[in-house]
C-alpha cells in the first residue's frame, strides 16, 4: 500500500475546493476563483459535439497528494507500458520517474542547476503552486484571462480543482533556449490529473519548450483536463512541443491557448499517441499585426481509440498568418479532425491554411474531417484540403523488393507521413517518436 | 543465376503467364521483348514477388534453389532486384533514408560517411540532381528522373540479378550512355541483367546474349540480337500466329 498525505473524498464540493486551496497555502483571491468556476461547472451542461464521454463526476477522486512521489510501486506498472520502456531504451532510473514511482533525488539535481541559470536572466520558472504563493501579483494578471472558466465545463472543472502544472515568465528580449525537456523527463512533479500551466513571454522574448515525454504516462486517474495559457507578447518567439502519450485508460480534455501579440511567432508541434478518449483543440488567437502561428499535429489512433482532435484560430490583427497541418494515423480506431479557422473583419490581408491528412491502415477504422471555416474579411485568404488516404500495396511491395520487410516498410511509409511533422521536433525527441511508431506496430 | 521452370501465373484468376521457360547464366544478358500488354511486366513482377501474382504451376529457381515461397524482401536479400518500370510515390521518404535501410538489410551498408560518398558519386555517374536525393520518392519527378533513381538504387545495391523494366524509356543520350557503362560493368563482374522492352532502341547500348519475345503471356521465339532487328524490321505481327 501506499501512504498517501492527503486523499479527497469521491465526488465533487465545496469542501473539496476548500481543502485543496488550503494544503497549497492560497491566496484568497485563488480560492474566491476556484469557488466561483466550481458554481459554473455545476450549472454548465457536457459539450454537445466531440466524443460521447460517460463520466460520472460523482466517482471521481478530485485530489491525490502523496506523501512522496510514490504513487505506485514499479510491479504495479501495466505490462505494456514496462514493454515500451525497454523498446525506447530508457535507463531503470528514468523509467520509474516515467511511470510516477521513482524517487526524485537525480530531478532535483537538474532542477537546481536550471533554477540558476534561469533566475540569472531574471526567468521563473517553478511550478504553478509556488507561483501562485510566489509570484501572486504576476499570476493574477494572466490566471484564466484567455481560457475562463466560463468557457466550457472542463475549463471550469480545471479551475476549480486544478493542481499541479507549470508557471514560466521570460522577460523582455531574455532569450531561454535551454534543453528544457530534459527537465520534464524526469521530473513529474509538474503533471497532475488537472494540471495547470501557464506561460508569459514579454516583448522580444524568446523561448522553446517542450512539454510531456514519448515514453507512456501511467496514471490510475480515469479523466484529465489539463489547461494551458501562453501569452506572447510583440515581437516574442515561442516555440513549443507537446507529446501526449497518457495510458490508454484515460478520458483526455486537453485545453490550450494561446495569444500572439504584434509580430510574434509561435509554433506549435503536438503529437497524440495515448489516452482513451482525446479531446484536444489547441487554440492561437493572432490578435496583433502581422503575428504568425504554426500548428502542426501528428497522431496514431489505434485498438478502438478515439481521438478528436483539431486546432483553432483567430485572426483578429493585419496581416496575419496561420498554418495547420494535421497528420493522423488511424487503425482500427477513430480519429476525426475538428477545427476552425475564424477571420475577423479588418484583419487585413491574412492568411489561413489547413491541411489535414488522415492515413487509414485498415478497413475498419473512421476518419472524418469538421472544418469550419468563418472569413469576414475580404482582402483575406483561407484555404482547405483534407484527404483520407490508405497504403498503398504498391508502396509497400517496392520498399520490400529492397529488402526491407513489411513490417518495416510499414514504418516507414508511416514515419514519412508524419515527417512534415516530426521535422519540427529536436532530432533525440524524433528519434523516440520513430520507435513508438515502430512500437506501436509490433504491438498491433 | 535464375531459372524459370514451365511457369504458370495468374492475377485475379486470370492467366497472365502460360509456360515460361528460362535460363539466365552468370553474367548473362536477357531481352525480352513484347508488344503492350504481353505479360511483360507480370513477368518482373513475378520474378520479384509481388503477392498478387500467384504462380499456379512451375517454378522459380534462383542459384538453384527454389524461391516461389519467398517474400519479396527475402529475394531482395538473396540478391535479386527490380528496376520498376513505374515507381510509386512515397511522401516523407527520400532515396537516402530508403537506401540506407534497404543496404542494412542486404547487410551491404558500409556505414554513414562511405555511404554518403557514394550516393554522391553514384547520383552523378547517372545524373541525378542531389536535391531529389532528399526528396520524397518520386514525388514530383520526371519521367527520366525517376529511372535514373532506379538506376541510382541498381548500382549501390549491386544485385546478382538485376531486372530493368522499360529502364530506357525517358532517359536522354547522356544517361543511355551511363546505362550502356552500368551493363559493361555488370558483366565484367559477373552480374546477370534482365532487360523488358518493347522498343529495341536499347540494344544500341548493350550487346545481350539472348533475346526472348513474349506475347499473350508465352515466349514465342529465342535467339540472339538478330531477332530483336527482325522484329524492328517487321514488328511482332510475325509472332501472332
Amino acid at each position: 500500500m501506499v501512504d498517501y498525505a492527503l486523499i479527497s473524498g469521491k465526488g465533487l464540493n465545496e469542501n473539496i475546493v476548500r481543502q485543496i486551496s488550503k494544503d497549497n497555502e492560497e491566496p484568497e483571491w485563488m480560492l474566491r476563483l476556484r469557488l466561483k468556476a466550481l458554481k459554473h461547472f455545476f450549472k454548465t451542461p457536457m459539450p454537445s459535439w466531440g466524443l460521447s464521454l460517460d463520466i460520472n463526476f460523482d466517482e471521481l477522486t478530485y485530489y491525490v497528494k502523496p506523501t512522496e512521489r510514490k504513487a505506485a510501486s514499479w510491479d504495479e506498472v501495466p505490462e505494456d507500458i514496462r514493454k515500451t520502456f525497454d523498446a525506447l531504451g530508457i535507463p531503470e532510473a528514468e523509467r520509474q520517474l516515467f511511470a510516477g514511482t521513482g524517487a526524485q533525488f537525480e530531478s532535483q539535481i537538474i532542477y537546481a542547476k536550471l533554477k540558476q541559470k534561469f533566475e540569472s536572466l531574471g526567468v521563473i520558472f517553478t511550478d504553478m503552486h509556488t507561483a501562485v504563493r510566489e509570484h501572486s501579483s504576476i499570476v493574477k494578471q494572466y490566471f484564466g484571462r484567455l481560457l475562463p472558466f466560463t468557457n466550457n465545463k472542463f475549463a471550469a472543472l480545471n479551475t476549480a480543482v486544478w493542481s499541479g502544472g507549470l508557471f514560466i515568465y521570460v522577460p523582455k528580449n531574455v532569450v531561454v533556449d535551454l534543453p528544457i525537456h530534459n527537465y520534464f523527463r524526469i521530473n513529474m512533479e509538474g503533471i497532475g490529473q488537472f494540471e495547470r500551466t501557464l506561460i508569459i513571454l514579454e516583448e522580444g522574448a524568446k523561448l522553446d519548450y517542450i512539454e510531456g515525454c514519448t515514453a507512456p504516462m501511467y496514471s490510475k486517474a480515469s479523466l484529465h483536463a489539463g489547461l494551458v495559457e501562453v501569452f506572447v507578447k510583440s515581437n516574442a518567439r515561442f516555440h513549443y512541443t507537446t507529446i501526449q502519450n497518457w495510458s490508454r485508460n484515460i478520458y483526455n480534455m486537453s485545453m490550450k491557448r494561446a495569444l500572439a501579440l504584434n509580430n510574434s511567432v509561435i509554433t506549435w508541434v503536438d503529437g497524440n499517441f495515448g489516452s482513451k478518449k482525446l479531446m484536444k483543440y489547441p487554440c492561437i488567437i493572432l490578435k496583433g499585426d502581422n503575428s504568425k502561428a504554426d500548428l502542426l499535429s501528428a497522431s496514431f489512433a489505434k485498438n478502438n481509440q478515439e481521438f478528436d482532435i483539431g486546432a483553432k484560430v483567430y485572426h483578429i490583427g493585419k496581416n496575419t498568418k496561420s498554418r495547420i497541418l494535421s497528420k493522423s494515423i488511424v487503425k482500427q480506431s477513430l480519429t476525426n479532425y475538428r477545427g476552425l479557422v475564424s477571420i475577423a473583419k479588418g484583419s487585413v490581408n491574412s492568411r489561413a491554411s489547413v491541411v489535414c491528412d488522415s492515413l487509414m491502415l485498415d478497413n475498419d477504422s473512421t476518419s472524418s474531417t469538421y472544418p469550419y471555416i468563418f472569413n469576414n474579411e475580404p482582402s483575406a485568404i483561407s484555404t482547405h484540403e483534407a484527404r483520407v488516404g490508405k497504403v498503398e500495396e504498391d508502396q509497400v511491395f517496392y520498399l520490400t523488393s529492397r529488402g526491407l520487410t513489411k513490417k518495416e516498410a510499414l514504418a516507414m511509409i508511416l514515419l514519412g507521413f508524419i515527417s512534415p511533422v516530426t521535422k519540427e521536433l529536436p532530432l533525440d525527441f524524433a528519434l523516440e517518436l520513430n520507435k513508438i511508431i515502430r512500437l506501436e506496430l509490433s504491438n498491433a | 543465376m535464375l531459372e524459370l521452370r514451365d511457369l504458370t501465373v495468374k492475377i485475379d484468376g486470370h492467366v497472365v503467364l502460360k509456360n515460361v521457360n528460362l535460363n539466365i547464366k552468370q553474367g548473362q544478358v536477357h531481352v525480352i521483348m513484347g508488344p503492350n500488354g504481353a505479360g511483360k511486366s507480370s513477368l518482373a513482377l513475378t520474378i520479384m514477388g509481388h503477392p498478387d501474382y500467384k504462380v499456379v504451376s512451375g517454378d522459380i529457381l534462383f542459384e538453384n534453389e527454389s524461391v516461389k515461397q519467398l517474400p519479396a524482401f527475402e529475394r531482395a536479400r538473396k540478391g535479386l532486384f527490380l528496376a520498376f518500370q513505374t515507381p510509386p510515390e512515397i511522401e516523407g521518404v527520400s532515396l537516402t533514408t530508403m537506401l540506407r535501410h534497404s543496404l542494412k538489410s542486404l547487410n551491404k551498408y558500409p556505414g554513414y560517411k562511405q555511404f554518403m560518398q557514394e550516393l554522391d558519386k553514384q547520383a552523378m555517374l547517372v545524373n541525378l540532381s542531389k536535391k531529389l536525393l532528399g526528396k520524397s520518392l518520386n514525388q514530383g519527378f520526371s519521367g527520366g528522373e525517376k529511372k535514373r533513381s532506379e538506376l541510382l538504387q541498381l548500382l549501390l545495391l549491386n544485385p546478382k540479378l538485376a531486372i530493368l523494366d522499360e529502364i530506357d524509356s525517358g532517359l536522354d543520350v547522356d544517361a543511355l550512355k551511363a546505362l550502356s557503362n552500368i551493363f559493361r560493368a555488370r558483366k565484367q563482374a559477373s552480374r546477370s541483367c534482365l532487360i523488358i522492352t518493347h522498343y529495341s532502341r536499347i540494344l544500341n547500348y548493350v550487346k545481350p546474349d539472348f533475346v526472348h519475345v513474349l506475347i499473350n503471356g508465352e515466349i514465342k521465339a529465342s535467339g540472339d540480337e538478330h531477332l530483336a532487328r527482325k522484329i524492328e524490321e517487321q514488328g511482332f505481327k510475325q509472332f501472332l500466329k
